[in-house]
């Protein structure tokens, strides 16, 4: 199975390029894009079942050996990720292919989504530094074009913040990846974590932090965060969706990777635990003040990344394990949100509060959709949501955080107000008119509530969060295993060295 | 580490990042291209300097390391390709807008505004609340 490691990232890649060749014939195109990530889907299944039973594999590609080559590790957490990355992106391409609008409109939508999924577990799998550097760019650069893809001004000026956010960012981690190698000669993940322990104490946790500020960009931690809510809701609902459900995941789990493997006796515990409480104290009063569907629902993708950082910050077994669920149940019931955000735009013709509203009685279908993974996000028992947020505050108590854990226990409290604005705006009270405006024209309901390659696929993944939830206990189990791989990284450090 | 490619690294750092907090997006994109470069000399002399490394032109000991420069290429062919594309958004919003300046959020300030309005009168809020959505066009 080792050797075959390489193919979630080639395999997306090679597609791109054949993908760009057969822009002309639509139906064989779409084909090739949906066979791909199918193919990816069930490898990354096999791939984590294997790795759950054997432990951590990992290849050096081109047979360039450990520390010098490029390896690829694959332990449960990356497998983890992988696996929740190919069935978003898969089902996310067939809702795109079902809207009117982004992959219809663009021949490249498709190769560039492609590029992005290659980009994507290119990351997961990754096991030195500057191969996670490159893997970042070529799924950065993929999410411009796919941001930008309308090139309509809104998206255009959110796009330039994006890129120049991002490249500073990425500039920032080409200086500490040289930093890295000048003070210890290796830039192999595995090598580093027996290497870091030589430098002096403040040299590593000022690498600690550099690598913090580099990956909390990306992942959107307080106060690196302003980028996110601004630049997110300007792209097509299906590229919002992989960006919110995804992108910032892949943030987290750098942090969440460098700060167990590499840095396991200099972690900045309290910073990150500050920045985790006004991370999500932060998001959710940026939810609370915004009046469109997209906007709040960005700015809750903020808060709740402070609630997988919380747990990274306990650093236990307990903390570590419930974060990483919290992240497996995020990611689903995120992407549902924003799909059934589209599906809201499409239907009611607007994302904005005021324009749309009394969808309960001419979309029911909808409702549902969006009253399930609503009350999955906010943490109400019995959903999966409910079972995350249990874990991560019991940590906390298991640790005595209790003022972090406090914080984020009034932070769900304003997490439901914002899903109730949401409620009753778009779904409760009629839509009101706003003066001097044209009232938004939406397409027709229907009996499903949109077009069925819409309905579908939301669908899916409001089923997938009902899954997680019947399956919570095996999943946690699962987490908790992974989460001892990453606080005892002898196995993956055996894995890659030999 | 080399003191002349430590203070170019920090000068090009400084310019920089002074390029960086210009409104102009020509500016800012000259400004991460300098930024990049600065990343790419620090990332250089990261390594230790030596002869050129060719297997068979002298002992292991003399040569510069090979490693950084070879990752340095990579780092340099991304910030290009990136720079080009910020360049290709400039341009559009050019052409959309007749200026590269950096807009500001039109919805931030129509939260701000409305905020505003709850503590006065409905409609005059309403009016100040159109006419900075009005001034930005």
């Amino acid at each position: 199975m080792s050797d075959w490691l390489v193919l979630p990232i080639l395999l997306p890649i090679l597609g791109a390029g054949l993908s760009i060749i057969t822009g002309r014939v639509r139906w064989l195109q779409r084909l090739i894009g949906l066979s791909v990530l199918t193919v990816m889907m069930v490898f990354s299944v096999l791939l984590l079942v294997e790795v759950d039973r054997d432990g951590t594999i990992a290849t050096q590609v081109g047979a360039w050996s450990a520390p010098i080559g490029i390896t690829l590790v694959a332990d449960r957490f990356a497998a983890i990720m992988l696996v929740l990355a190919c069935l978003m992106l898969l089902t996310v391409l067939v809702y795109a292919i079902g809207q009117p609008g982004a992959e219809r409109n663009h021949v490249g939508f498709q190769s560039v989504y492609l590029i992005l999924a290659g980009g994507l577990c290119a990351t997961f799998l990754t096991g030195d530094l500057f191969t996670l550097f490159v893997s970042f760019e070529v799924m950065l650069t993929a999410s411009y074009v796919l941001l930008t893809l309308g090139a309509r001004r809104a998206q255009v000026r959110a796009g330039m913040t994006y890129v120049v956010i991002s490249l500073l960012s990425s500039t920032l981690f080409v200086t500490a990846i040289a930093l890295v190698y000048a003070a210890t000669g290796t830039l192999n993940l595995a090598d580093l974590a027996g290497k870091m322990g030589d430098l002096p104490g403040g040299v590593r946790m000022a690498f600690s932090v550099l690598f913090l500020i580099v990956f909390g960009i990306k992942a959107g931690l307080f106060p690196l965060f302003f980028w996110l809510p601004d630049s997110y809701p300007t792209a097509p609902s299906p590229v919002t969706a992989v960006f919110a459900g995804l992108l910032t995941k892949v943030g987290v789990y750098a942090i969440i990777r460098v700060e167990t493997l590499v840095f396991p006796t200099s972690r900045p515990t309290a910073l990150i635990l500050v920045l985790a409480g006004l991370t999500m104290l932060v998001g959710v009063l940026g939810a609370i003040a915004q009046d469109d569907f997209k906007r709040i629902l960005s700015f809750l993708i903020v808060s709740s990344i402070g609630f997988v950082v919380m747990g990274l910050g306990f650093f236990t077994v307990a903390g570590i394990a419930a974060a990483i669920f919290y992240i497996v149940n995020h990611i689903v019931v995120k992407t549902a949100l924003f799909l059934t955000g589209g599906l809201v735009e499409h239907v009611g013709g607007s994302s904005r509060l005021l324009g749309v509203g009394n969808m309960v009685r001419t979309a029911p279908v909808l409702a549902v959709l969006f009253a399930v993974p609503a009350l999955s996000l906010t943490g109400i028992p019995p959903f999966a949501g409910f079972v995350a947020k249990f874990a991560l505050v019991d940590s906390g108590f298991g640790t005595g955080e209790y003022v972090v854990v406090g914080v984020s226990l009034l932070v769900s409290l304003l997490t439901v107000f914002s899903m109730t604005k949401i409620w009753s705006g778009v779904f409760w009270t009629p839509a009101e008119r706003i003066d001097d405006e044209p009232p938004p024209v939406g397409h027709r309901a229907g009996r499903l509530g949109g077009p069925v390659l819409m309905v579908v696929p939301t669908a899916t993944l409001v089923a997938i969060s009902l899954a997680i939830m019947l399956a919570a206990g095996a999943l946690f189990a699962l987490s908790e295993r992974a989460a001892h791989d990453l606080l005892d990284p002898s196995g993956y450090v055996k894995a890659v060295l030999g | 580490m080399n003191v002349t490619l430590a203070a170019t690294a920090a000068l090009l750092f400084g310019f920089g990042t002074y390029m960086l907090l210009q409104r102009k997006l020509s500016r800012i994109v000259i400004g991460l291209g300098i930024l990049a470069h600065g990343g790419n000399v620090l990332f250089l002399a990261s390594g230790s300097p030596g002869l050129p490394p060719f297997v068979g032109s002298g002992s292991r000991r003399d040569f510069s390391d090979p490693l950084p420069e070879a990752l340095i290429l990579t780092a340099i062919v991304i910030s290009f390709a990136v720079t080009i594309f910020l360049l290709a958004l400039a341009y559009r919003s050019w052409v959309l807008t007749g200026d590269d300046e950096v807009e500001d959020d039109l919805e931030d300030r129509r939260v701000a505004a409305g905020l505003r309005a709850d503590e006065e009168v409905g409609d005059e809020a309403a009016a100040i609340s159109e006419s900075i959505v009005e001034d930005d066009r």
